[in-house]
């Protein structure tokens, strides 16, 4: 993988216009949501600027609403996005000799899953340029989907307004389908850390435990437990959401 | 307030990004202990998974309208469509069932 990548700039903007598409639609919902808790709609879009996270913008969006502490913020994000540093790994191993580190430094902050789910499924190493152009959709989408939703928030008629609450949880859906067919595995962790989840919001015990430390306590015991019990067999590219 | 938002938020992104950029930047080795593999693989779904339920039942006005569009999203994602279908499936069954809701 020492050669310069065959992927033009404009081979990655192709990739990458549907996904940023997509990231528009569902971040029209995010907007909203941040907004309809409390943001201020250029906090909202200054968030999604400077993140770029669907599950750790909702996972920092309720942290801060619910007035929980700074530590609580750091760590959901730092359990949220820890996926995001094995998607950087990967990502990594499949660079072409031209990256240097601040070209790492670079594109490092556009990695999300379906950004990692694309550019690792390409035949040949990636580039610089490639990787810009596969980013910068994405960005542009996610960013003005954020817009959108919080500023015709408060126009948008109150069912509306509702039903695309939905929105990212049926993306959040759509990733974790797939996979849980495929991985009788990844189907109980998954469902083991529903439960979980839904114990410590329902049950009066734990009502001392905010939302954002309920989602990395559901989480990381769900996946340590399934971790010992079942090591994970890899089935050609199981980790990942797949590029649609 | 606002200050304190914008901070938080700035913070957030810190953490992200070094998340990120960190791996890319420094290490070049792959894990090797099974456990850290095993929990590395579960965890983008764990923490999906707990994220969503039992949130996604009060992301709508109503828990049966979030139920609807929950259910819709689960059908469109067993046959692997997009993202985005799935999503807007989900926005439409949740709509639809407010308009039902509304009527009774």
């Amino acid at each position: 993988m020492n050669n310069r990548s065959p992927y033009t700039f404009q081979n990655g903007l192709k990739d990458g216009l549907p996904i940023g598409i997509g990231y528009l639609s569902v971040s029209i919902g995010l907007g909203l949501m941040c907004v309809v808790q409390g943001l201020s709609v250029f906090a909202a879009i200054f968030m999604s600027v400077v993140n770029m996270t669907s599950a750790g913008e909702v996972a920092g969006l309720s942290v801060i609403v619910a007035g929980g502490t700074l530590t609580e913020l750091m760590i959901s994000q730092l359990i949220v996005n820890l996926r995001y540093s094995l998607m950087s790994l990967s990502v990594s191993q499949r660079l072409d000799a031209g990256m240097n580190t601040w070209k790492r430094m670079i594109i490092s902050f556009g990695i999300t899953d379906e950004v990692f789910a694309v550019s690792t499924s390409k035949k040949e190493a990636v580039g610089f340029f490639y990787m810009l152009g596969l980013i910068l959709p994405c960005m542009l989408g996610w960013t003005l989907g954020t817009s959108l939703g919080a500023v015709a928030g408060n126009i948008m008629p109150m069912m509306i307004r509702n039903a695309l609450g939905l929105a990212i949880y049926g993306m959040f859906i759509a990733i974790l389908v797939p996979p849980m067919r495929k991985n009788a595995a990844v189907l109980a962790a998954t469902l083991f850390a529903a439960a979980i989840s839904c114990c410590i919001h329902y049950l009066p015990c734990f009502s001392s435990i905010g939302a954002g430390f309920s989602i990395i306590i559901s989480g990381v015991v769900a996946a340590a437990v399934l971790a010992v019990l079942v090591p994970y067999q890899e089935k050609e590219e199981e980790g990942v959401a797949e590029k649609k | 307030m606002t200050w304190t938002v914008f901070g938080r938020i700035l913070a957030m992104a810190c953490v992200t990004y070094l998340l990120r950029m960190i791996p890319m930047v420094v290490f070049r080795k792959k894990i090797t202990s099974p456990f850290l593999i095993s929990l590395f693989a579960y965890m983008p779904y764990t923490i999906l998974g707990a994220m969503t339920i039992p949130a996604i039942f009060d992301a709508t006005g109503h828990a049966l309208s979030a139920a609807a569009g929950f259910l819709a999203a689960i059908v469109v994602a067993f046959k692997k469509e997009s993202l985005l279908l799935t999503a807007l499936v989900a926005c439409l069954a949740a709509y639809l069932a407010e308009l039902v809701l509304s009527m009774i």
